[in-house]
Formats: C-alpha cells, structure tokens, sequence
C-alpha cells in the first residue's frame, strides 16, 4: 500500500534537485526510454538505504561530467505502474528497491542492486557509479 | 542500513546469505536472527544436491556467485533457517559476484 504522498514528496523532491526527471506513469517511462543516448534509471523506495545510501550516492556520482544523457526516477510501492513498466526494460534482472539501472539507447548496460546498496556508504557506492559512467559514456 | 528496528537485530532488513552445513544455501532479507534459527523474507532457498530444471546441479559457489551479482528472484515469502543448520550468515553484498 502506497504511503501518504505528504510523507514521500521530499524522497521525490531529492530525486529532482539532483536533475531526475519523476516518471509517475508507463507512459512516462516510455517516452524516457524511447530516448536516444545514455540513461541512469533510478527505482527510489521509502526504505532507510535510499535516504541514507542511494540517493547520497546519486548526488556525489551525478556531479560527474560523464554523468548519463539522461536521467529517471520511478518510485516502488508508490507509482506503481511507473515501476512496473520501468522494470520491464530490466526484467532479466530479479526486482529491487532501491536499485539503479543503466542504459545505453534501450540497451542494459549495468545494474546496481539493493543489496550492492545496503552494505556500503555513499561516497563508495558514487565511485562505482562514476566508474560506470565513464564505461558508460565510452563509444561501442 | 537496515530499518529502524532496533530490537530485531543489526542484520533486520539487511539482504543475506546463510549458508548451511547441508546442501542448501539461502537469500533473503534478514528478519530475524533468533537462538531457535534465522527468518529471512522475499528470499530463495539453493539446493546443490538437487538438480535443476535442466537436469543440471549447480554448486552453491556457482548459485551465490550469480546472486550476488545480481540478487535474487523471491520464491519465498518467509523462510526459516533452524539454528543447526547454519554455518555462517552473512551480507550478500560482501559476496564477490
């Protein structure tokens, strides 16, 4: 069951004070996905590891210049369908949250899942992350 | 991280693997560790002994190796782990994948 929308607004407003754009329907997604380009999909949560781990991680990391093209949040147990459309363009990986997806055009390139979250700091997780950008960015 | 449950361990909400002295292996989030045994949530559960769907046994080396790099598909709500059957839990993130 979704939480109050009161309580989640500011986990959303962290997404897109780092430049995330909230996708809240599959149509959302979709349009997203349909971009050419790099793209860092971010599946935020309610749970303690998002506010303490992930999104921190996310801040330091997308301060890097090879930061994806193109950046999107869907938000588990709260945009629903988001979610579930979001997770169809990673479906060969088990679902989780929080877990950060990353995209070349429509094509997986990395996958961050919770447990690679929960277990660490921030500052370790964002260098993974910026490592992955920069793979990322390098021409196939 | 886990959650704010300060009573239920320092693992509670964290995603572990309690591996056993038997054959069989287990992912989940922790929820309990308990004199009696562990109970782990949205889990699965590897039994090298057995083969797969394909005929094939896989070790519990081989399954943890592609848990860790990935996770886990749920199978199970809840599991429990008997106290005896455990020989070490741990963090799946500490896992190489």
């Amino acid at each position: 069951m979704p939480y109050d929308p009161v309580l989640v607004q500011p986990m959303r407003e962290d997404m897109t004070s780092m430049g995330a754009t909230e996708l809240r329907t599959a149509a959302e997604v979709d349009a997203f996905m349909a971009r050419p380009g790099t793209k860092l999909v971010f599946v935020n949560s309610v749970c303690g590891c998002a506010a303490g781990m992930a999104r921190p991680a996310l801040r330091l990391a997308l301060r890097s210049e090879q930061r994806p093209e193109h950046v999107g949040t869907v938000f588990a147990g709260q945009d629903l369908e988001a979610t579930a459309r979001a997770r169809s363009y990673f479906s060969q990986v088990p679902p989780s949250s929080p877990s950060i997806a990353l995209f070349r055009d429509q094509e997986l390139v990395d996958f961050v899942p919770r447990h690679r979250i929960e277990s660490r700091d921030a500052p370790a997780i964002a260098f993974d992350l910026v490592s992955a950008f920069e793979a990322l960015a390098q021409p196939r | 991280m886990g959650t704010f449950h300060s009573d239920k361990g320092d693992l509670h909400g964290i995603t572990v693997v309690v591996d056993t002295h038997g054959s069989r292996l287990y992912v989940g989030r922790c929820d309990t560790v308990r004199p009696e045994g562990v109970v782990l949530l949205d889990g699965d559960v590897h039994d090298e002994a057995q083969a797969d769907a394909h005929g094939r046994r896989v070790s519990k080396e081989a399954w943890l190796s592609q848990a860790a790099r990935f996770g886990v598909w749920k199978r199970f709500d809840r599991l429990v782990v008997p106290a005896a059957d455990v020989r070490s839990i741990r963090r799946l993130g500490e896992v190489a994948g």
